[in-house]
């Protein structure tokens, strides 16, 4: 039977032995790491019951780092043989020795680079040997079948992406740190369209859908039973009125709030974006450094976490990418900012406290602070009370648009989907829902917070930030929560 | 004699497409696409270096057909011609067993030879040393925060019925930010991108003082505007941000067919935009290669809107295939090399015509608001004066848009720009990206802003 995994580099005759590498390369430099990144990447698909994208993607190469006078170098090279090794050993040294009298920070490499040993592998229980090719498939086809419940579905999509991933770093001073991931995320989208009217639902927007997890959560029955549902609310929205203009209560659900976490939260508080190295591409900061402590980021019932110890998160890790023990801290705790997103390095230039987040997209780049589980802690209420204390309030699911401003203070983020709140009740579906408003103040209206039974978890694979570019993957969970007297509005009437 | 970049994967592609092709039985079909560069990454801030980078990367796109179906591989190849021929070799045992698990696909396009090109560009540039010790040198003294790019790029094509492209070019762009304080105490920036195939130290220098002599008008007091509608101008830069929004499921046929457009108005004649407004894709301003990842050639121009009424598609063989609307070489359906026509209004002359209104060097974090209403929504960023009377009053702080595009490029459009702007892509995710735009700047009678 044919599964979904595919071995090609498990017959290649002379694999690369990393430690054997280090072993090569050590006295070439001062300082030398190398990290070994290894990614398949399954994407599967069908549309409207037909196959609609079967592609494997196989990524391999050494980012090769090396310390010299205070600096590093880095040089990327998908040639895994001593030869080519030590061509990219010397590729970084020359990068390394090019920008040392130009460096940004005079580096101390005990402080930035600590010794660590480990190993992490991801939850699993079923893994891709356990799936064959064929019934992946055949569930993905019924699922875009089972989505197009009435002729007005115009596109029904069924995909899902596995990915098979392995980080092994060394360092030439004795660290060896193995991390393995198997990564699902999976997304079922129905768009129905009427004259030049047109709404799209989706599994939690899009995306939303992944974590750290085997194929024990695949199971045919429950998604085909969540498409009849997705399908069924693309046909609500159509004949929906739009969201009405207007401030009012705002419950955001958990797959919302992992939007909102993420941009208005998270990257706001990259210690990389406070010291200005953003600020040619995705922006700078509104937080400044001396906000850290004083700062009343949100009310008394905000507390947000870097948690990269989740199991199942998209985002959970062990160590980042320069061997940092990776461990849960409070970024925000009863509303008051204390702590940043700051890899070692950022520490080390801004003196402020971080996190474990020195993370590269892949073996071609290299590290920088990013986002890994930020994640917004559980109250004591709950959905259902939250409606009832609503008088007049709108409840929007599933992210569908996003955007905000390069400092992170005016956010515009749209919905796929919401009901009013009149009474205490929920009441009739509205289209194109959106909203707006100014970080600070934001946090500071929220109101409500979900206990611990309604926090779900989320995640996205595509974080993008850095000069050269990265996406990296992200987790975000949260409860229900209810923000108060917000800017809600609809689409072109 | 050793070999350069070009001529070392050249090679390389030569040997393992020959070898992947003479495995090939009767009734299965090839394509082979490849994608490389040799980059030097460069990233300062405060005109010192934050990070510093080489990185020499070549992936294999493999698409195999065979009994009605097609299976797509992409390999990252090492270079060395006995590992990557192993790894193909089971890729292509993989391949003609997928097709044999997955069920028929009745959009299938047979391959067939979509011909030969070969298109090189040569450039002149700088080692990683020289690099910065020019940049670092040029810059000291003003804050500045900016990213090197430079080295060779490729792009190629073959498939088992003959088929055969090469694109390869050596650029480098500088993509930058000036910043200041103005007499608020905000933070204050200018945007500049200096891009070529030949660095040239005195132009950058020159480009540099352009943009310093721009940051002191930046230094002004800020002007606090409200939300509401303003008499607005958007620089090409600002015009060529919206262009990368509407690349994404404006003018794609099958973004029309499957709801997700954003212009199914447009092009159910719905709706129009303004008779001043003509956009095509053109592949003569050489900015990327001119076939697709299938070896497809797109005509040289490609004519989506004309004075304001949708002509044409992006459509792939694919979305013909579906819905039988012919293709014209548009792989994925997106924009790659687009022209907006130019105006009438002499770029000396816009502050005249803007009277009293926004001036807008940039946007920024664009987004639809509204699919299929055509709306969307962003930030200023970089350069926005308040204007009065013809004269820059002051910097304006940064303003929330939300606004449909029948009325940014339709009914509120008052006058494109007599000259355009080149706009390369200075896109880095996964890997250097190729294309760009050409497009003025626009007046519009009224922009609405938001927050």
């Amino acid at each position: 039977m044919l599964t979904l995994s595919i071995p090609i580099y498990e017959k290649l005759p002379n694999s690369l032995d990393l430690r054997l590498a280090i072993q090569w390369l050590t006295g070439k430099a001062d300082w030398i790491g190398l990290r070994l990144y290894q990614e398949i990447t399954h994407q599967r698909g069908a549309r409207n019951g037909h196959p609609d994208e079967n592609q494997v993607s196989f990524d391999r190469g050494v980012m090769v780092e090396v310390f010299h006078q205070g600096h590093f170098g880095y040089c990327g090279t998908a040639h895994l043989t001593k030869a080519g090794l030590e061509l990219a050993c010397h590729q970084a040294k020359q990068m390394a020795e090019a920008g040392a009298k130009y460096k940004v920070a005079d580096f101390d490499l005990s402080a930035v680079r600590p010794r660590s040993v480990g190993h992490y592998r991801s939850p699993v229980f079923k893994n891709l040997d356990c799936e064959t090719l064929g019934d992946f498939s055949e569930t993905l086809r019924l699922a875009s079948l089972k989505l197009k419940v009435s002729d007005q579905i115009v596109n029904a999509i069924a995909n899902a992406r596995l990915v098979e991933t392995s980080i092994h770093y060394v360092s030439s001073d004795g660290s060896d740190t193995l991390q393995e991931f198997l990564l699902l995320g999976h997304n079922y989208a129905a768009t129905a369209q009427q004259g030049s009217e047109s709404q799209t639902r989706s599994d939690h927007g899009g995306v939303a859908s992944c974590s750290q997890i085997g194929l024990e959560t695949w199971d045919r029955a429950e998604i085909l039973n969540r498409c009849a549902r997705i399908g069924k609310e693309a046909l609500e929205l159509l004949q929906a009125p739009n969201c009405p203009s207007e401030k009012m209560d705002l419950i955001l659900a958990p797959d919302q709030m992992l939007l909102q976490i993420h941009e208005s939260i998270g990257h706001p508080l990259e210690l990389d974006r406070i010291l200005g190295d953003e600020r040619n591409f995705a922006g700078w900061s509104f937080v400044k450094a001396e906000d850290f402590g004083q700062l009343q980021y949100g009310s008394k019932l905000m507390n947000a976490t870097f948690d990269p110890s989740v199991p199942g998160e998209y985002a959970s890790y062990a160590f980042d990418d320069c061997g940092n023990p990776a461990q849960r801290e409070y970024l925000i705790k009863d509303g008051l900012l204390v702590r940043g997103l700051g890899s070692l390095e950022s520490q080390f230039r801004s003196h402020l406290p971080g996190v474990a987040n020195f993370r590269a997209s892949s073996w071609n780049r290299a590290p920088i602070d990013r986002m890994a589980n930020i994640n917004l802690e559980p109250g004591s209420s709950n959905l259902k009370d939250m409606i009832a204390q609503t008088e007049k309030g709108i409840l929007m699911e599933a992210n569908m648009s996003w955007s905000i401003d390069d400092y992170r203070n005016k956010f515009q983020f749209g919905c796929e989907y919401a009901r009013l709140i009149e009474n205490g009740k929920l009441t009739s579906v509205v289209k194109n829902p959106n909203y707006r408003g100014v970080t600070v103040p934001f946090w500071n209206s929220l109101k409500a917070v979900g206990n611990a039974q309604e926090v779900e978890i989320y995640g996205t694979p595509w974080c993008g930030k850095g000069e050269p570019s990265q996406v990296i993957r992200v987790g975000h969970s949260s409860p229900h929560c209810l923000f108060s007297q917000v800017e809600v509005f609809g689409g072109v009437q | 004699m050793s070999l350069n970049f070009n001529e070392k994967w050249q090679k390389h592609f030569d040997l393992l497409s020959s070898s992947l092709f003479s495995n090939l039985k009767s009734e299965e079909d090839l394509n082979l696409n490849l994608q490389g560069e040799d980059s030097t990454f460069l990233r300062f801030n405060q005109s010192m270096v934050r990070q510093n980078t080489r990185v020499e990367q070549v992936l294999l796109s493999m698409s195999f057909q065979g009994s009605g179906r097609r299976v797509q591989f992409e390999l990252m190849l090492t270079g060395d011609l006995e590992n990557d021929r192993n790894l193909t070799s089971s890729l292509l045992e993989r391949a003609r067993s997928e097709v044999q698990a997955l069920p028929v696909d009745p959009y299938l396009v047979p391959m067939k030879s979509n011909g030969d090109s070969v298109r090189e560009y040569h450039g002149k540039l700088p080692l990683a040393a020289d690099a910065i010790k020019m940049i670092a040198e040029t810059t000291a003294g003003v804050d500045f925060a900016g990213f090197y790019t430079g080295g060779p790029v490729l792009r190629a094509s073959r498939n088992s019925k003959g088929q055969k492209h090469w694109f390869s070019s050596e650029n480098f762009f500088v993509d930058y930010s000036l910043f200041t304080k103005n007499s608020d105490g905000e933070n204050k920036a200018i945007k500049g991108v200096y891009a070529d195939l030949n660095w040239d130290q005195n132009q950058f220098s020159k480009q540099l003082q352009s943009s310093q002599n721009q940051l002191s008008l930046m230094s002004r007091k800020s002007q606090l505007i409200k939300p509401g509608a303003y008499r607005t101008y958007l620089a090409p830069a600002a015009v060529a941000e919206i262009l990368g929004t509407m690349s994404w499921n404006a003018f794609s046929l099958k973004c029309f067919k499957q709801g997700l457009s954003g212009f199914k108005k447009l092009y159910e004649k719905e709706k129009s935009l303004s008779p001043l407004f003509t956009l095509r894709e053109n592949f003569d301003m050489g900015l990327c290669p001119q076939f697709n990842q299938q070896g497809e050639m797109a005509p040289a121009q490609i004519v989506l809107v004309e004075k304001g009424i949708a002509q044409n598609w992006l459509s792939s063989s694919r979305s013909e295939k579906e819905y039988g609307i012919a293709a014209n070489g548009c792989d994925p359906e997106m924009l790659r090399s687009t022209e907006i026509l130019p105006g009438q209004l002499p770029e000396d002359k816009v502050l005249q015509e803007l009277g009293t209104g926004l001036y807008l060097g940039n946007l920024h974090y664009l987004n639809w608001s509204d699919v299929p209403g055509g709306r969307i929504t962003g930030m200023t960023r970089y350069a926005g004066f308040w204007v009065e009377k013809g004269e820059v009053v002051g910097p304006i702080q940064d303003l929330r848009f939300d606004e449909s595009l029948y009325q940014i490029f339709g009914s509120e459009l008052a006058a494109l720009t007599r000259e355009q702007h080149i706009d390369p892509s200075i896109s880095t995710y996964l890997q250097r990206d190729l294309g760009g735009r050409k497009n003025p700047g626009a007046l519009l009678n009224k922009m609405t802003f938001t927050l």
